[in-house]
């Protein structure tokens, strides 16, 4: 068995790119998978505090590639659940002290001891995203129902296809189920409808979220909030499993009707 | 269909639908790198150039940028209204 490489970006900041990674991470380490998340946010180090991993980094990611460790010293075992590890990305350094050369010779390193390799690429259209994307199998793009969010993960998605890397699937990330019943808020179809590309999961805006990264647990821990159900449903979307969208408008099954006729935009 | 009973329903677009047609409209200059002035200087030239051989009415011609999945297409819709008169 070989690893799939998914790298996860967005283009725009802060929509939930290192959440979505460490979640995703989680869930999948959750079935019993053998799963690596790795940082690649040279310089600004994220993905440890999220899954509650800070106080154990001894190697990062540019001591794997300039050799000062082996790569296995720079995999952080998580504390919660087994086979998930941490590959953090170095505080202290900037995106040029990785290429995507690099990137590619780490994953290929991974990729006989585990089953998923999840990759959290930087914001922005440069050196690091460029790094980030790579290794991957396959590229999944967060956004947010949002203007400007919706347009930037139009243009890269416009830039992973000219890279190459096939047309990326789409998470939508903290939609407000009575906002967009207000229509106040672009909904899911509207975005799938405006991006025109394969639709993986929707998560809900959750106050659970940041409380659980606060505590450093990731929400797909959590069965019992609706984004640790997205996000449990998106791991086994990944898998290949068929499962419907969380009904989150409880009773009308709005978001239900919306399937996977999308795919066929490349 | 919701957005279109709103439509019916309501005088002003709801802020979702706003969002929804603005998004458009600048994925389109986005993808095609062609701004609603070059559009317009598009439009033009082709008008220029459709006249040589067919009469056209300018008010009733309509070019619009369509999207179908991520495919982008132009649609020329230009009614004829007769044949250029020659000068011999």
């Amino acid at each position: 068995m070989s690893a799939k490489v998914i790298t996860i970006t967005s283009g725009k900041g802060g929509v939930g790119k290192t959440t979505a990674t460490a979640n995703i991470g989680a869930a999948l380490a959750t079935m019993g998978q053998r799963v690596a998340c790795i940082d690649a946010d040279i310089g600004l180090r994220n993905l440890d505090v999220v899954l509650g991993l800070e106080n154990r980094i001894v190697y990062d990611l540019v001591d794997a590639v300039e050799g000062r460790c082996r790569l296995s010293q720079a995999m952080i075992k998580d504390k919660h659940i087994p086979d998930l590890y941490l590959i953090p990305s170095a505080q202290t350094r900037d995106k040029t002290a990785v290429s995507p050369s690099d990137m590619i010779r780490i994953c290929d390193e991974l990729r006989p001891d585990l089953d998923w390799v999840i990759v959290d690429s930087p914001a922005g259209i440069e050196r690091g995203f460029k790094n980030a994307i790579a290794p991957a199998d396959e590229v999944i793009v967060i956004t947010n129902p949002e203007v400007s969010a919706v347009r930037d993960a139009d243009r890269i998605i416009g830039i992973v296809e000219a890279e190459e890397k096939g047309t990326p699937k789409l998470l939508i990330n903290r939609l407000s189920p009575e906002m967009v019943k207000q229509n106040n808020m672009l909904s899911a179809d509207d975005v799938v409808d405006l991006l025109a590309i394969h639709l993986l999961g929707i998560v809900p805006e959750d106050k659970a979220v940041l409380i659980s990264t606060n505590q450093g647990t990731p929400i797909a821990l959590d069965n019992k909030s609706l984004a640790g159900q997205a996000y449990q449903n998106i791991a086994r979307r990944l898998m290949g499993e068929e499962i419907p969208l969380l009904d989150l408008d409880k009773g009308s099954g709005f978001f239900n009707r919306i399937s996977s006729v999308f795919g066929s935009g490349d | 269909m919701d957005n279109f009973i709103n439509r019916i329903f309501s005088k002003e677009p709801s802020s979702a639908d706003k969002a929804k047609d603005r998004l458009r409209l600048v994925l389109i200059n986005d993808r095609t790198d062609l701004s609603a002035a070059a559009m317009e200087n598009l439009k033009d030239d082709l008008l220029e150039v459709l006249s040589r051989y067919i009469h056209i009415d300018p008010k009733s011609m309509r070019i619009d940028i369509t999207q179908e999945g991520r495919q982008q297409r132009l649609i020329a819709d230009i009614p004829i209204s007769g044949p250029v008169s020659r000068k011999y």
